[in-house]
């Protein structure tokens, strides 16, 4: 198929971007939309200019590493990563558009790479439990309920790509809050520290510049590992708790 | 700097091959005698200790942030060590530790079925062939509990059962269940576990995080590893770090091959540094090519996907018993005119041969042009994987309940109904079981560079069980590294140097070099048409089959290729910004260094050995045959200077515990 691409282009982090139309032919069905790109790019290269930058690094879904807003939609028509997208999913003579995550939090580096330390920088937070190597219990001494590791698991399934910023109005951050808060929370190894997690992390949250959540949704039916909304009322409940019986933050 | 080695015409004097010399063997592993259940617990007792307060003084470099990179910097930021941990992809949690799926091993017993510790270590050392250090192994599967404790200690959500305990599987062919599993994303959720154990250390002040950083250089001082050289990936600059000790954790080698299951960005880079800077590199020919994996659908791949081999339990593997067969819809395709190969050569094990077998067989029926799928080149690189019968036998819900998340990835990538249309699946590069020669101790033959997880070669031997990969990883990271490293930095902190030393800047001024040799030629070839040919010339003689002909063949044809490289190759782009071009080319130059010595080792070791199958040693009805009495030792190969040849250093692998026996699966 042939295709009509308008990628976003912008050489560094303080210069000015803008649209560039590519056409590109004989793209296979069978190929995803970054071998697509790979394709673009050796054809770039062969003409001397300079490659699209764009991220990725499993290109099998999992490492969270690739995020495009397609055509408008964050990773594309379906519900999958940016990698996993597969060019049977176009038409021969679509027009696509290719721009970076859009969101103050995730500063664009250079073409369609952003900064998405923001991330990392909520997990510091508060997003994990302390337990030092070496001092963990016999890891049997502590049943948990089938119902609840498997809540657990379901939310720890986030692979940390941003795709629910992207996608909300707000560029708000907390699907992907609310889903380490969730994770750990349903643990009993989570309950200690569950009060000032949500507290701390929350505070991260809004110092990176996210938005505030309005319960738009657009973050759950973006997101590629389906994380439902419902772990954001898992956050507010979780907050009310913290500040009724442990204060605000310092 | 790196330039190019001539092209081998005339084999020097005094070579084996002409291609290299043999040099003194390795006698001192460091692993304590005695009994071999007590030798762990010995060498931890006799490490030196180093007192809280000092700690703080004293500096590590770790590189990598997997399971064996992301838990060494936790846990030694945890102790109160200055640690400094690098990776090149945006944040640690994206390591590619992160694409495992099936699970871990550990010796916990849980299921009641006859499992310890010892068994652990005798099945993985049986399922390495006979190639890897028994004490070594042992400490594997003795820390094997360990990690399990930590990991639910710190939320890792494994599978549980109704009662809330850990639910555990059977993987890989072993008799007992011992493999804890996350459903198909262990891989993610026992780096998260480290990622986060991590990330609280940063947030603590112990560990600096250094992302979109790529080490390029070792700095070596006094003999000793004290630094790296690193480039900020984002703004191009050149940094030095300096430390007491240095650990690499940078991963496997598997992209050698261009196309493999490994993540694009993975690369060889560090651990080729350190070798070049004196580091031996342990059986490099020593590669895992996984059986089940989404065949090759076109030029313009970029990474093969791997589909759990747990797939290998229910479904059944065939191809056409005639070749003008091949291009029909499967379907159409009548009983007796299948060739259940697996089934129909081994009887007793059928689709559930080891890894190495059902490999390789492939690859002979399809060499047959019995493949199926569509031609890449001049064939057809696929087989059946069936599900025909099982979902006669279980239901189509009862098949995707166990299989659901494997399936519809298929069909993602194919766009083929699984459920409808036989899968087509073919051998892939996955794991690399070599890397740098480390001693008991994990430190390499340059003294305080240590070695982690798929990075060193140490415990897999010529073959990897499956969910043995996560296991080490985990073990060197959060209950190996740890313990030894501190004998090494007792002695420390280490005389001050700063960026002034003549290392720092020699090392510097090689790293500046290169990356302007790499801007500067300016040909006509692009770095991924390089590495596709690269990856062409592995897969093709020094992939599934091996033999001395072809490897020579090989190793003329990646000479050339690394010739053209270093006067052909096109980069564009600048110095001083985000460049994955450039970044490529590094670890594209890497790997035309590394392919001729897998090559090398693959030609020297004449006998078949897990993943390493020669041609010449084969048993009458074409199965692989060792010799240990030739063979069984560690080749461990030394730099041989640019214009040089590799030196080998064999370390004898002794066998007290376990007795060596050829492998059958009929």
């Amino acid at each position: 198929m042939n295709l009509t691409l308008k990628i976003w282009r912008q050489a560094g982090p303080k210069t000015k971007g803008e649209m560039v139309t590519y056409p590109v032919t004989d793209i296979s069905a069978d190929m995803s939309f970054l071998e697509m790109l790979d394709v673009l790019n050796e054809q770039l290269n062969a003409r001397g200019e300079e490659p699209i930058a764009f991220d990725s690094d499993c290109r099998e879904g999992i490492c969270g590493m690739c995020g495009l807003m397609i055509s408008g939609k964050a990773h594309g028509p379906e519900v999958t990563t940016t990698c996993q997208l597969h060019m049977r999913s176009f038409s021969d003579g679509d027009e696509i558009t290719i721009e970076p995550w859009r969101a103050d939090a995730f500063p664009v580096i250079k073409d369609l790479v952003v900064d998405r330390s923001s991330f990392d920088r909520i997990i510091q937070a508060g997003g994990f439990i302390s337990a030092n190597t070496g001092s963990a219990p016999e890891a049997h001494s502590v049943p948990v309920p089938k119902h609840h590791a498997d809540r657990s698991f379901m939310a720890a399934a986030c692979i940390g790509c941003g795709a629910c910023v992207a996608a909300c109005p707000n560029a708000s951050g907390m699907l992907f809050t609310a889903a380490k808060i969730t994770h750990l929370g349903e643990l009993p190894q989570g309950q200690p520290e569950r009060s000032a997690r949500v507290v701390n992390m929350l505070d991260q949250h809004d110092r990176e510049g996210f938005g505030g959540c309005t319960n738009i949704g657009e973050c759950s039916l973006a997101c590629p590992k389906e994380i439902p909304l419902d772990v954001i009322n898992q956050l507010n409940k979780d907050l009310r708790y913290a500040l009724i019986h442990h204060g605000t933050p310092e | 700097m790196t330039t190019t080695p001539t092209t081998s015409s005339t084999p020097a004097p005094g070579l084996v091959y002409g291609l290299y010399s043999e040099g003194e063997p390795i006698t001192d592993t460091k692993a304590p005698d005695g009994p071999i259940d007590r030798r762990w617990n010995t060498r931890k007792f006799e490490a030196a200790l180093v007192n809280p307060a000092n700690r703080r003084k004293l500096s590590v470099i770790i590189v990598g942030t997997g399971l064996a990179g992301g838990a060494a910097a936790a846990t030694l930021g945890e102790a109160g060590y200055h640690v400094k941990s690098f990776c090149y992809q945006d944040s640690p949690r994206r390591a590619h530790s992160i694409a495992a799926q099936g699970g871990i091993n550990a010796a916990k017993n849980y299921k009641n079925d006859g499992d310890s510790t010892y068994r652990l270590f005798y099945d993985t050392v049986k399922g390495g062939d006979y190639r890897s250090r028994e004490s070594n192994v042992y400490r594997l599967a003795e820390v094997s509990a360990n990690i399990i404790d930590q990991c639910v200690a710190q939320g890792v959500p494994f599978a549980r059962e109704y009662g809330g305990l850990l639910d555990n599987r059977s993987f890989g062919g072993v008799q007992v269940s011992r493999t804890f599993y996350a459903r198909g994303q262990t891989g993610q959720q026992l780096l998260i576990g480290a990622y986060q154990a991590l990330e609280r250390q940063v947030a603590a002040g112990t560990v600096e995080m250094f992302s979109r950083h790529e080490m390029l250089e070792v700095i070596v001082v006094d003999g000793k590893a004290r630094g790296i050289i690193a480039r900020d990936l984002v703004t191009g600059e050149i940094e030095t770090h300096l430390a007491d000790a240095v650990v690499l954790a940078s991963g496997g080698y598997g992209n050698v091959f261009y196309l493999s299951t490994n993540a694009m960005g993975s690369n060889v880079t560090a651990t080729w540094r350190a070798h070049r800077k004196g580091a031996y590199f342990g059986n490099p020919c020593y590669t895992q090519i996984h059986p089940t994996c989404i065949p090759v659908a076109g030029d313009h791949q970029s990474k093969l996907t791997l589909m759990s081999e747990s797939l290998r339990n229910d479904g059944r593997i065939w191809v056409p018993k005639r070749a003008e067969d091949c291009d029909k819809d499967p379907r159409q395709i009548p009983e007796e005119d299948r060739d259940y190969y697996l089934e129909r050569i081994y009887p007793s094990f059928g689709n559930l041969v080891p890894r190495d077998i059902a490999s390789r067989q492939a690859k002979n029926v399809c060499d047959e042009g019995r493949g199926v799928g569509p031609k890449v080149g001049d064939f057809r690189r696929g087989v059946y994987l069936d599900f025909t019968d099982a979902l006669k036998r279980m239901s189509a819900d009862a098949v995707a309940e166990k299989y659901g998340n494997l399936l519809d990835m298929y069909q993602r990538i194919t766009g083929e109904n699984p459920y409808e249309v036989p899968m087509r699946i073919y051998p892939a590069v996955h794991y690399t079981m070599g890397g740098l020669w480390v001693d008991y101790d994990l430190q390499s033959t340059i003294p305080g560079l240590f070695v982690a997880g798929e990075a060193n070669f140490s415990d897999h031997g010529a073959n990897r069980l499956g969910a043995s990969a996560l296991m080490q990883g985990l073990g060197d990271g959060y209950f190996v590294l740890p313990h030894t490293i501190r004998d090494y930095l007792a002695k420390g902190p280490f005389e001050k140097i700063d960026e002034s030393h003549e290392a720092v800047v020699e090392a510097r001024a090689s790293v500046d070099a290169r990356v302007a040799k790499l801007l500067s030629i300016n040909g006509d070839r692009s770095v991924d048409s390089f590495h596709k040919e690269l990856g062409t010339v592995m897969w093709e003689y020094c992939g599934m089959e091996r033999s001395e002909e072809g490897l020579l063949k090989a190793i003329d044809l990646i000479r050339g290729l690394r010739d053209e490289f270093w006067r052909n190759v096109k980069v564009l782009g600048g110095a001083d910004t985000l460049n994955q071009s450039l970044e490529k080319a590094g670890r594209v130059a890497d790997f035309l260094e590394l392919g001729e010595l897998m090559c090398i080792d693959a030609l020297h070791r004449r006998e078949s050995c897990g993943g390493h199958f020669r041609a010449e040693s084969q048993t009458d009805d074409g199965e692989a045959l060792r010799h240990d009495e030739e063979y069984a030792y560690v080749a461990a190969w030394e730099w041989g200077g640019q214009d040089g040849a590799p030196v080998l250093h064999k370390e004898d692998l002794v066998y007290e515990f376990v007795e060596l026996k050829q492998r059958s699966y009929k």
